[in-house]
């Protein structure tokens, strides 16, 4: 795609010869991990693997950050992981942060949403941050870690799967080479080269509705929030989008007509018109402009051999959920600290397993959530859009009729009913459950509770709420504790609240933040037990 | 709670007189979409998600069962 009026490569990085290419003899250079594909997703899990120690060669075909505003909406959750790799801040900086969102019909408002109702989270229900300004973050990080060794035009052209490594043949500028890997992530994307080099389908529903996108450039008084319509007076009988992303850029979603010519309908001189009423004026300037359908997709499994999937290239969803980048972190985060065991031997190869299962179900999840809120943007019979009408209609009078008010649904963290999780012996009347995301919450002294977690490197992690007995992690189990003497204060009492604790409870958690146990009265063998099914011993 | 497939009104005439007489003087069209909102808001109501799929169910056998019969006739 090469929309007209677009700025130049964010970022462009130069080629360079590595002495793997200048290998006397057959064999190969070996490596542990490598990764395909420099986009959020590989560089996200690259940073996440060498902070865990492990050496990563790191692909990509091409020689610069792609243009385009892309992915907008980071999640909470997608943050959280972002704080743990070290560039939290910077996307959170420069990002404009939102929670509320606005539904209209025609003229008038449905009505709004708060994302983050509650106080006492770091990280706010989601930012807006161009695609190209996270990848120049991330890539900014990997410079700073010496484990990454990150190579700009390798484009892998074959594989084949060994035993137990995977040998890729890349081309370069300067001709081809060959790698041995132990593992290969193919974060390469929607049209991952990988996914037919393993001969994998990737099977789903492509959507007829054609969705425009265009980043327009203007200084506009519109609040930082996202604002949905439904027939709205300047697009009549179709729907649209308006975000705001930094440096006063406004993304801009239009629902075409599904007969729409994309070459035609592309050229600014056509959508200038369309934002034109939209707005009300003509004062803004394209950045970019782009054409896409909705496709929901997945592979049936995520890992081939020695070759696993994360993000696009295992699942595609449909936009306005935001579900495509930050379902690509969580991804990464859910298979990093399992690959990192795996290679150093703390854990068997079938650890990997849960990462395809649990992984997978959050694909299916996603999927379904992206297909109704496309299903209800575009009903397919005029039945559907009949009932979409009388919804539309309710939602004016009936607060059940606002919720069935399908504009997407925002992405949250999946939970997981996953072999890893342990059952809860308990009981428990709130909290996060095993299979689900540990909660943040402000503690003393250090802020909250996801950066005690992250502090010193994330593993598994006890979290204890104390009853004035000192309680002993396992070996290699980090230590959170909560109120007691050395313990993090919870002034405000969140933390005891959201974790539904009484003095003496205890939170197993997992590397990647999702809880795989909890107890009233935790006993070290209990405590043991869960914690060798957490890391796939048993 | 499955569902309720005994007759719950003390006067079933009357419920289903004034679900008729509501359609009364509307189109085709409105009709269509006069039933469309009543669903969604009696669906609500019930607010049970087991129960609404057993009356959807219920409801769709009569299509399989005028598809039958459409057939036997043919």
């Amino acid at each position: 795609m090469a929309p007209a009026n677009t700025h130049q490569a964010k970022t462009q990085f130069g080629y360079r010869r590595h002495p793997d290419q200048d290998r006397p003899g057959p064999s190969p250079a070996e490596h542990p991990v490598v990764i395909v594909g420099a986009g959020p997703v590989g560089l996200s899990l690259a940073i996440d693997l060498a902070q865990r120690g492990q050496r990563v060669v790191l692909l990509d075909d091409a020689d610069r950050i792609g243009e385009g505003s892309r992915a907008i909406c980071f999640s909470k959750r997608s943050l959280e992981y972002w704080d743990r790799l070290g560039v939290g801040d910077r996307m959170v900086d420069k990002g404009v942060v939102w929670s509320v969102g606005r539904i209209f019909h025609g003229e008038s408002q449905l009505y709004q949403f708060n994302l983050l109702p509650e106080d006492g989270h770091k990280r706010p229900a989601f930012i807006n941050l161009q695609q190209y300004y996270a990848e120049a973050y991330l890539v900014d990080r990997i410079n700073d870690l010496p484990e990454i060794d990150l190579r700009w035009r390798n484009r892998v052209t074959a594989l084949e799967q060994r035993n137990d490594s995977a040998l890729l043949t890349i081309e370069t500028p300067e001709g081809a080479y060959r790698l041995n890997a132990q593992y290969v992530v193919a974060c390469d994307g929607a049209r991952s080269s990988l996914r037919q080099m393993v001969g994998a389908e990737f099977a789903g529903q492509v959507f007829e509705d054609q969705f425009l996108i265009a980043d327009v450039k203007m200084t506009a008084e519109f609040p930082t929030e996202r604002w949905f319509w439904f027939d709205p007076p300047f697009h009549a009988g179709r729907s649209a989008l308006l975000h705001r992303q930094p440096d006063d850029v406004w993304r801009i979603d239009l629902q075409l007509n599904r007969y729409a010519d994309p070459v035609v309908e592309k050229k600014p001189e056509n959508v200038r018109p369309r934002i034109a009423r939209m707005l009300g004026h003509d004062k803004f300037e394209f950045e970019w402009i782009s054409l896409y359908k909705f496709q929901c997709r997945r592979m049936d499994r995520f890992i081939h051999g020695r070759v696993i999937f994360a993000g696009d290239s295992a699942h595609q969803v449909s936009p306005f959920g935001a579900r495509g980048a930050n379902s690509g972190l969580e991804d990464a985060e859910n298979l990093s600290w399992k690959l990192d065991r795996v290679l150093r031997g703390t854990s068997p190869a079938s650890l990997l397993e849960s990462y395809h299962v649990e992984r997978s179900m959050a694909a299916d999840e996603n999927i379904r959530e992206s297909t109704r809120s496309t299903d209800f943007m575009a009903p397919n019979s005029h039945q559907e859009a009949r009932l979409r009408k009388a919804v539309l209609s309710l939602a004016k009078e009936t607060e059940f009729g606002k919720r069935m008010v399908n504009g997407g649904r925002l992405s949250v963290p999946c939970s997981y009913d996953t072999a890893l999780s342990s059952p809860d012996a308990d009981a428990w009347t709130g909290g996060p459950r095993p299979g689900c995301s540990m909660l943040d919450a402000p503690v003393a002294e250090r802020g909250y509770l996801t950066d005690a977690f992250r502090k010193g490197g994330t593993d598994f992690t006890l979290l204890s709420f104390s009853n004035g007995v000192a309680f002993d992690a396992p070996d290699g189990v980090k230590d959170i504790r909560i109120g007691g003497e050395g313990g993090l204060g919870d002034p405000s009492g969140l933390a005891t609240k959201r974790y539904d604790a009484e003095p003496g409870a205890a939170y197993l958690l997992r590397p990647d933040g999702y809880v795989a146990a909890r107890f009233r009265h935790p006993t070290r063998e209990a405590i043991q037990t869960a914690l060798s099914r957490a890391a796939g011993l048993n | 709670m499955p569902l309720s497939t005994s007759s719950n009104f003390a006067r079933p005439d009357d419920a289903f007189r004034a679900i008729v007489e509501a359609h009364r003087g509307l189109t085709e069209e409105q009709s269509a979409d006069f039933d469309a909102a009543l669903v969604l808001i009696l669906a609500n109501h019930i607010g049970d998600i087991d129960v609404l799929r057993e009356a959807i169910g219920l409801a769709r056998r009569r299509m399989i069962d005028g598809q039958q019969q459409q057939q036997q006739q043919q």
